[in-house]
């Protein structure tokens, strides 16, 4: 018994509207006007935020001007403002931070990536990734009470004792500075840095890691010549991720840097960060003046942090764009 | 008169992955200046078995060997050969080219070199041309040799890779499918060059492909599930084989 597949006739054609295929445009349209409006609102928000920050700091920027970033007095009392020893403690923390963790984090994930038996390497990524979900008071806490008693009886000590003839370890040692805070900055964003660079690294694919080992590489010496160049991009991503944390840290830097606004050598000496101003100060702010100092110093954190960011990215974009080339 | 010995050879040898055993009980002999090809089904332990050539087999998970590798008699897994002096001693070309993407064509071909401590440039400058030339690729990138080496065409970076592997000037090449992502231009040249490399080097070539075995080397050796089922002369291989399963082989049969 034959089935026939040919209709004898042509099936009538669906009434308009109703046709099955027609349908999933609809859907399709309904979709993409959806996360267009979502992608729109992106910079909407971003535009909206600049507004409102730069409409509450207005009587700050109409009296200070841009001498706003370049003064070095802050005193509510007297009314008189200025940002330089914040934006510096804020750049200053979170470069040490970076000099720290850069090394460390990307000689863990080079460890977890190329030489830890393998049994342990899932684990110890486990582990460090868990670092990252603990909420910075915590860590702020654990500064306060294990860091800085540790800093202070032994290393701050050390460091003065070795290297005390730079100006940068000399001067009477308190406790909370700059270097307290710039080393629980390295330590809270070391989890980031080591984990998107492990990624990275386990992206770099088997064969370029073969090609060096069969020109009579070592492994590390694969590692320098072959993998860490091909992964240069990612992990200078990774490396601007922790940058961006480390910018925008508020409560474990405000707990460790010692919140004086003063720009010293020593990093013994206590500092000050935009974002710990800012949280310290706004619930307290008494007059519009203050509380407009506080919103400048909000635009120019943002700023900052943006500027900073974008540089990044175009370094990136760089190095990314533009393989070999180089003669030594 | 007798055979002169081999430069490379293989003694019982036998490679394991783990608690798989790849490669089983291969004795093998590579005359000095001479091109030797592996054939066999795909899976049967040629890369393995050319992995074990220069210790990059156990590189890979769970991998070890028995038996002996000698390179001019001395074993190669001696416990005082060091698997990285050995390695330039043997170079190796893999199945897909590859350059290292960030470094340009002059420095790809002098990597494996600054591997061994510094130069002088101009000595640099003249291995580099050399190796290129010997690689028949110089007249094509003499002009851009501080060019990135992925602005080359597939074939032109294997023959790159190629010419940075003979650069620190080894003994044997190992050529792993080396043209098995070309396109027809590519793979004659690599074949071509490949003859004319067994004047310096002796070579030891994994390939898939029967013409090209025939075309290049001089001897054949037919792999079949680990085991070496039969070595000799290409041209005996290829118009007397005396096993069975390596005319069916190579007539199509199966594979
Ligand atoms: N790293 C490895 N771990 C475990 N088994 C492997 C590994 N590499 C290859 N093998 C196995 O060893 C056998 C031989 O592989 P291979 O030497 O690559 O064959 P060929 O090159 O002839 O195609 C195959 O069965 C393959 O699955
Ligand atoms: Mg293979």
């Amino acid at each position: 018994m034959a089935t026939t597949i040919l209709p004898d006739a042509p099936a009538p054609a669906p009434a308009e509207g109703t046709s099955t295929l027609a349908g999933s445009r609809r859907g399709d349209r309904l979709f993409k006007g959806v996360l267009t409006v979502a992608a729109l609102a992106v910079p909407v928000l971003m535009a909206f935020l600049v507004y409102e920050l730069y409409v509450g700091s207005r009587l700050a920027i109409e009296r200070y001007g841009l001498g706003f970033v370049a003064g070095t007095t802050w005193d509510p009392v007297a009314e008189e403002f200025g940002a330089a020893p914040l934006i510096f403690g804020t750049l200053l923390s979170s470069l040490l931070a970076l000099v720290i963790a850069v090394p460390l984090s990307l000689g863990v994930a080079i460890y977890l990536t190329e030489f830890a038996p393998r049994a342990v390497r899932q684990p110890i990524a486990f582990i460090i990734e868990l670092l990252a979900a603990i909420p910075s008071v915590v860590y702020g806490l654990w500064g306060i009470f294990v860091l800085i008693p540790l800093l202070k009886a032994h290393v701050f000590p050390f460091l003065r004792d070795t290297l005390g003839f730079l100006p940068f370890f000399q001067g009477p040692i308190y406790g909370p500075s700059m270097l307290a805070a710039s080393i629980i900055l390295a330590i809270m964003i070391m989890p980031f840095i080591m984990s998107v660079a492990r990624e990275v690294l386990l992206a770099v694919p088997g064969s370029q890691r073969e090609a060096a080992l069969a020109l009579g590489a070592t492994r590390w010496e694969a590692v320098v010549s072959a993998i860490l160049p091909y992964a240069r991009s990612g992990i200078l991503g990774a490396i601007i991720l922790g940058l961006g944390r480390a910018l925008g840290e508020t409560m474990a830097v405000t707990m460790l840097i010692g919140n004086r606004h003063e720009i010293a050598a020593s990093l013994f000496a206590p500092g000050y960060t935009m974002a710990a101003v800012i949280a310290n100060e706004f619930s307290e702010a008494a007059t519009d003046i203050h509380f407009a100092a506080l919103t400048y110093v909000a635009l120019v954190l943002f700023l900052v942090t943006v500027t900073v960011n974008a540089a990044a990215r175009l370094l990136i974009w760089r190095v990314g764009a533009g393989g070999g080339g180089k003669r030594s | 008169m007798a055979e002169p010995p081999p430069r490379l050879a293989t003694v019982h040898l036998t490679a394991v992955y783990g608690k798989f055993t790849a490669v089983k009980d291969v004795s093998l002999g590579f005359r000095a200046n001479t091109v030797n090809a592996l054939i066999g089904p795909s899976g049967c332990g040629k890369s393995t078995f050319l992995r074990t050539l220069n210790r990059m087999h156990e590189l890979s998970d769970g991998g070890w060997i028995t038996g002996k590798v000698l390179l001019d008699g001395e074993d190669i897994y001696g416990s005082r050969v060091s698997p990285m002096q050995l390695r330039r001693r043997i170079g190796m070309v893999f199945q897909k080219p590859t350059p290292f993407p960030t470094m340009s064509i002059y420095d790809n071909v002098a990597a494996g070199l600054r591997l061994n401590g510094r130069r002088p440039r101009g000595e640099l400058d003249e291995i580099v041309e050399r190796s290129l030339r010997d690689a028949a690729l110089w007249e094509e990138v003499k002009d851009r040799l501080q060019a990135s080496a992925l602005a080359l065409s597939g074939g032109q970076q294997q023959r790159l890779c190629i010419a940075r592997s003979i650069a620190p000037r080894p003994q044997v090449v190992l050529l792993d499918e080396p043209t098995a992502s070309l396109d027809p231009g590519g793979t004659q040249r690599i074949e071509e060059l490949v003859f004319e490399l067994k004047k310096d080097y002796t070579i030891v070539i994994v390939t898939h492909n029967m013409q090209q075995a025939a075309r290049v080397s001089d001897t054949t050796s037919f792999f079949y599930m680990g085991a070496m089922i039969e070595s000799g002369p290409t041209r005996q291989i290829f118009t007397a084989p005396r096993e069975e399963r390596t005319e069916a082989y190579i007539t199509g049969r199966f594979g």
